[in-house]
């Protein structure tokens, strides 16, 4: 009898569902490579938690918009000081978190309390370092004083490593994440998906999505044959080698555009051979860029010659530093005393780009001498053997994040660079406002850690969305990490 | 066994000749290959068969026909060096369990048995989960599957063989339980191991593509049958191609190893025919 009577109900809802699919309705369901970790962007570097919480269920002060720009988030408006070291926000009225507190001036503050706390495992702390105070004035006036000038403070307030959280969830925030956004968490089913609904008490403009589903298909042909079947709607990053698939079916559109990720071949900077410039220099030479975006992103990639996005009003074109020209590597080597080349590991974390890039790079290599082996890593012997323990000759990785030129300033980052003119030059920068002259000092960073080839510059990764064609209001560059939902609707 | 008994069993001629052809083409590659596989160039890839590349390019402008040879000799490789860990540790335990009995019988059949309980691929998934994915853990892994195997087979045979006159004379002439095994049991249930063994190759060769398919055996920059199905099954909606080969190499492979394993067990022991051996578990 109770068997009857669940499979009545299983049968109801099933009817239910089908007739809500039909109505084309206010739901979406997306299909993502990679399962975060967790759900508290303040306290992961993982893209995988952005692309699921960003602006959906977390909101900063700030938000940085599709084009990049810095838009008013749960500040409505600020002032800046003459000195540039004093920002003040005024808050939104009458926003709640999702489980009914209230957001006020004194959340701003634990926000930046709590990233700034000694044992604080924020993944860009060293982003907020500039803050030496954050003042509540009243509940919906916030004052940051700053110790330093700081160009990207708006920027940075705006990434999801800033998000507002309330010092009544943030605990819990990891597996139950509580923000502003207008989405809010409904559950986690691990090694599955993750549910988001539309957020009722919402400050701002309601979004036309009632609900999104996220579902994490790491297998390029099961993710290609969900969206064939309509199992997900769409994703922000599909495959490139099967992209072919989606173009020209009218019943889907593909979004190609770009991201903030400069791929690069990270070089152990502080380990013989690669701390003789000439060395790098040669492997610089012995690249063949334009093979290796064709053969790891099939051409969607852009050519970089330094640690610069393309389409950044800041960018120099420095591909023709060091043109493919196997003859001056050979040179360029010898005189570095190794006339036969050497021998070198390459640990590729478990991403496509990676993987194929360091295939194609070994093989260019070998055409110099350079006899490289490649060693293919999961994510966390990686993060382990590179990123912390520096145990590694070469690697393949995209660096994600905006703007992360001050990562060479840093001489205990994994590439081992230490450089006191950059670093002067990178603290000069920071302190900098105004725009004309901190151009002039990106472009001067730009060119010294090109001629230096600190590391390989490769490519800067494409975004690849595939999505369903009755969508709208997706993101096609990806200035920030994240899938946002707030304009995403369907259209007949 | 000799010419005459191969002209009876056409099916054994066909799979020793296939699978010797096979076997040659993966040793060749150890010399030549017509074109290096690590040598990737880009600008030739996705090629179909033709004249230069006689089985196409793959993603990365590789020669598909030199990557087939060189992923036979890994799926060999792999195969028959996981039937020697099967024969060299499951023969004796089975002729041990066959000469002593008792105890001895109990604990290897208690040990066979519980390893058959498991999925084979699970164990190897296990192993090579624990001890990191490469070729050299994969033939671990599948090598440990055919223990109990060859312990069975063995046994089976040798208790066939014990109940023997010969077998009661030698144990009455004073021969001990390690002497009579080897003079007597061994060279008779040679042919069985034999027989065996080429079936357990073929399964081996599956079990390596297997584990290479879903990134857990062979490794680039080498290559294997496996790992080129991997590489192919993302574009396989845009490149068929690149699946069919080394699906195709894997299909023939197997079905050669087992015509010409059903060929040596008949030409070999006719009686087998009639009883027939079914050990093969996977």
């Amino acid at each position: 009898m109770i068997k009857t009577k669940s499979l009545g109900l299983t049968l109801t809802a099933l009817l239910l569902a089908t007739s809500a699919a039909l109505a084309q309705s206010t739901e979406i369901r997306i299909g993502v490579a990679l399962e975060p970790p967790a759900l508290d962007p303040t306290a992961g570097a993982a893209e995988a938690i952005d692309v699921v919480v960003y602006q959906n269920v977390f909101e900063g002060l700030t938000r940085v918009d599709q084009n990049g720009a810095v838009q008013p988030g749960l500040a409505e408006s600020w002032t800046v000081s003459d000195d540039g070291l004093t920002y003040t926000f005024k808050l939104h009225d009458g926003v709640t978190f999702h489980d009914g507190t209230s957001f006020d001036a004194e959340d701003v503050k634990f926000t930046f309390e709590r990233i700034l706390a000694e044992d604080s495992v924020n993944a860009q702390k060293a982003l907020y370092a500039p803050i030496a105070s954050v003042n509540v004035i009243d509940p919906l006036t916030v004052e940051f004083t700053l110790s330093r000038p700081d160009g990207m403070f708006l920027f940075n307030l705006g990434r999801g490593d800033a998000v507002i959280v309330a010092p009544e969830s943030a605990e819990n925030n990891a597996n139950e994440p509580i923000g502003t956004g207008p989405f809010h968490f409904v559950q986690w089913d691990r090694g599955s998906r993750v549910v988001l609904e539309q957020n009722g008490a919402y400050w701002g403009e309601k979004p036309a999505l009632t609900k999104a589903t996220y579902r994490f298909i790491g297998d390029t042909a099961t993710l290609t044959n969900a969206l064939l079947a309509g199992d997900v709607d769409g994703t922000n990053n599909f495959a490139p080698e099967a992209l072919a698939v989606f173009e020209g079916n009218p019943q889907f559109k593909v979004l190609v555009g770009s991201t903030e990720g400069e791929t690069i071949l990270g070089t152990n900077n502080a380990k013989e051979p690669f701390s003789d410039l000439r060395v790098r220099q040669a492997m610089a030479h012995a690249l063949n860029r334009q093979e290796i975006i064709d053969g790891a992103t099939y051409g969607y990639g852009v050519a970089i010659g330094t640690h610069f996005a393309p389409q950044h009003p800041y960018y120099l074109d420095l591909t023709e530093t060091y043109p493919y020209d196997p003859e001056a590597a050979k040179a360029l080597l010898a005189e570095a005393g190794y006339p036969d080349g050497f021998s070198a590991t390459m640990k590729l974390p478990p991403v496509a780009y990676a993987r194929l890039s360091g295939q194609i790079i070994a093989s260019q290599f070998a055409e110099v001498g350079i006899k490289v082996e490649l060693i293919n890593t999961e994510w966390a012997q990686w993060l382990e053997d590179v990123l912390t323990n520096k145990d590694f000759d070469l690697t393949v990785i995209s660096h994600v994040e905006p703007f992360d030129v001050g990562i060479y300033a840093d001489p205990n980052y994994y590439f081992g660079y230490n450089n006191a003119d950059l670093q002067a030059l990178n603290e000069q920068l920071n302190a900098t406002t105004d725009d004309g002259k901190r151009k002039e000092l990106a472009q001067q960073i730009q060119t010294i850690i090109s001629e230096d080839a600190v590391n390989g510059y490769l490519f800067e990764l494409a975004q690849t969305g595939v999505w369903n064609a009755k969508l709208e209001g997706m993101w096609q560059n990806s200035p920030i990490e994240g899938v946002v939902l707030r304009d995403i609707r369907w259209v007949d | 066994m000799n010419w005459r008994l191969i002209r009876n069993h056409p099916s054994l001629l066909i799979g020793l000749v296939a699978t010797a052809l096979f076997a040659l083409l993966g040793l060749v590659s150890l010399w030549w290959t017509p074109f290096p596989i690590e040598q990737i160039v880009v600008a030739r890839r996705f090629q179909g068969p033709g004249p230069v590349h006689w089985l196409g390019t793959d993603n990365l402008g590789r020669d598909m026909f030199s990557l087939v040879m060189s992923g036979t000799l890994t799926s060999f490789w792999v195969g028959a060096a996981a039937v020697v860990i099967g024969i060299g540790v499951g023969v004796p335990l089975g002729l041990a369990a066959a000469a002593w009995g008792g105890a001895v019988e109990w604990l290897v059949i208690r040990i066979s048995d519980v390893t058959f309980a498991f999925p084979s691929v699970v164990i190897a998934i296990l192993i090579t989960t624990l001890m990191g994915p490469s070729a050299a853990n994969a033939i671990i892994a599948i090598g440990i599957f055919n223990i109990p195997v060859f312990a069975r087979v063995a046994r089976g045979g040798a208790l066939a063989i014990a109940t023997q006159d010969y077998v009661s004379a030698a144990r009455l002439a004073g021969l001990g339980n390690v002497a009579i095994s080897v003079r007597h049991l061994l060279p008779n249930i040679m042919s069985l191991i034999i027989v065996q063994g080429t079936i357990q190759l073929s399964l081996g060769i599956l079990a390596e593509a297997g584990l290479s398919y879903i990134g857990l055996g062979t490794q680039p920059p080498a290559t294997s049958l496996g790992l080129m199905l991997r590489d192919a099954q993302s574009v396989f909606l845009i490149h068929p191609w690149l699946s069919i080969v080394p699906g195709l190499a894997i299909v023939l492979i197997v079905i050669a190893l087992n015509i010409a394993g059903d060929g040596l067990r008949d030409a070999m022991d006719p009686r087998l025919k009639r009883e027939g051996i079914n050990h093969g578990a996977g």
